[in-house]
């Protein structure tokens, strides 16, 4: 499940969207010339991609692991990724740290992560600063601007997740998808708990379809 | 705001389990992180919610950050630390601990029958995101309209996300919402 857009609504389209798998055969001479990097390397590049990328960081790691550094392929790097889309917590973290765990074992997927991660301390501030200033008539126009922008972004981000099943026969998935969004948007019934009945009924259901074909 | 080691510890368990059900990414956590920290302790409001979540979109680094605003609010810098590791930590032992075994099973039918069945559920969630986002932030038609032309722009546009969010902020700041 590889959209254009992450998890977040925020589209992933720049610098370039994650393209599907192509034979890219400059970076993968470059992946076996480059030495192993440090662990230094490792939490400083992740530093970089994190602090300068706004609006989604997974096109920014792809271009600097990939393009820039060469420390993975191309195909590496889709592989990856739709192993951490595949398992369950935020997937620019998780491919961040089975990244660096494959570079340097735990120390580097911990550099790794602290890289990534730093700008925690920009929202502690960002976080103190709407704490005292948030509630000014000031501030009212410019957040609500912001806000509705974000729920305009994570509307994008639904749609375009959904487009594949507008394209398929009305069938199990679409009611599973609707189910979901009925129990967790509109009932407020607890997501741990949707989860652990419609989980296992939606793998089922794709199993049998698998019988199918 | 309180930062005392009951808050924390309740904070850290919530987005610990979290980090497990996120399935298919963060965003499909936010759903539950609205009904825990707005509908049940009710520690913010509908708005303050859609507000940090949208900062969190507009500032740099990765998205899921929106833990570290929640939980600065919630339970102040302490609270920002915890939320973050909370969110983080469990998901990512997970993934380098089977990242191996998965990956050799990729063309295996359990791993693809799973694969495909979590699609549908993240679609229904990141659904609920969106309407839970919009309910916070549309109040008016100003703010309609702006939510109208980000859909727009990021669906139908090559546009940087960040060049839109920039405008919405301007449209704000000028008095337009």
């Amino acid at each position: 499940m590889t959209s254009g857009v992450n998890r977040w609504g925020m589209s992933d389209s720049t610098p370039s969207a994650v393209p599907p798998a192509e034979p890219d055969a400059a970076s993968a001479v470059v992946a076996v010339a480059a030495p192993q990097p440090s662990i230094a390397a490792l939490c400083l590049a992740f530093a970089g991609v994190s602090i300068t990328s706004f609006g989604g960081v997974l096109a920014w790691a792809r271009r600097m692991l990939v393009e820039n550094k060469g420390w993975m392929t191309a195909q590496e790097f889709n592989d990856l990724l739709a192993l951490c889309q595949f398992l369950p917590g935020p997937n620019i973290v998780n491919l961040c740290a089975v990244f660096g765990a494959r570079m340097r074992g735990i120390p580097g997927a911990l550099a790794c992560l602290v890289g990534l991660l730093g700008p925690v301390v920009l929202m502690i501030a960002a976080g103190a600063a709407y704490r005292r200033f948030g509630a000014l008539p000031e501030m009212h126009g410019m957040l609500s601007g912001l806000a509705a922008a974000a729920a305009g972004a994570v509307i994008a981000a639904a749609v375009k997740m959904a487009e594949p099943l507008v394209r398929v026969r009305l069938g199990p998935q679409h009611a599973v998808a609707l189910a979901t969004f009925v129990a967790v948007g509109l009932l407020r019934l607890s997501l741990p708990l949707v989860l652990l009945v419609i989980v296992p009924v939606s793998i089922g259901l794709a199993w049998r379809r698998a019988d199918e074909k | 705001m309180r930062s005392d080691p009951a808050t924390l510890a309740a904070l850290f368990l919530q987005f610990a389990v979290l980090s497990l059900f996120a399935i298919g990414g963060g965003g499909s956590a936010v759903p539950e992180m609205h009904r825990q920290s707005v509908e049940i302790a009710q520690l913010l409001t509908d708005r303050q919610f859609s507000e940090l979540f949208a900062i969190a979109q507009a500032a740099p680094g990765p998205n899921i950050m929106f833990v570290a605003l929640l939980g600065h609010f919630i339970a102040g810098a302490p609270g920002a630390a915890v939320a973050t590791v909370a969110m983080c930590g469990p998901s990512c032992v997970l993934a380098c601990a089977v990242s191996q075994v998965v990956e050799r099973f990729r063309k295996a039918r359990w791993r693809m029958a799973i694969q495909a069945g979590l699609v549908p559920v993240t679609i229904g969630l990141i659904a609920a995101s969106a309407l839970i986002i919009a309910r916070g932030a549309d109040r008016n038609w100003a703010s309609f309209a702006i939510t109208a032309t980000t859909f727009a722009a990021v669906y139908g546009t090559r546009l940087s996300p960040r060049v839109v969010f920039a405008c919405a902020a301007l449209a704000g700041l000028v008095g337009f919402v």
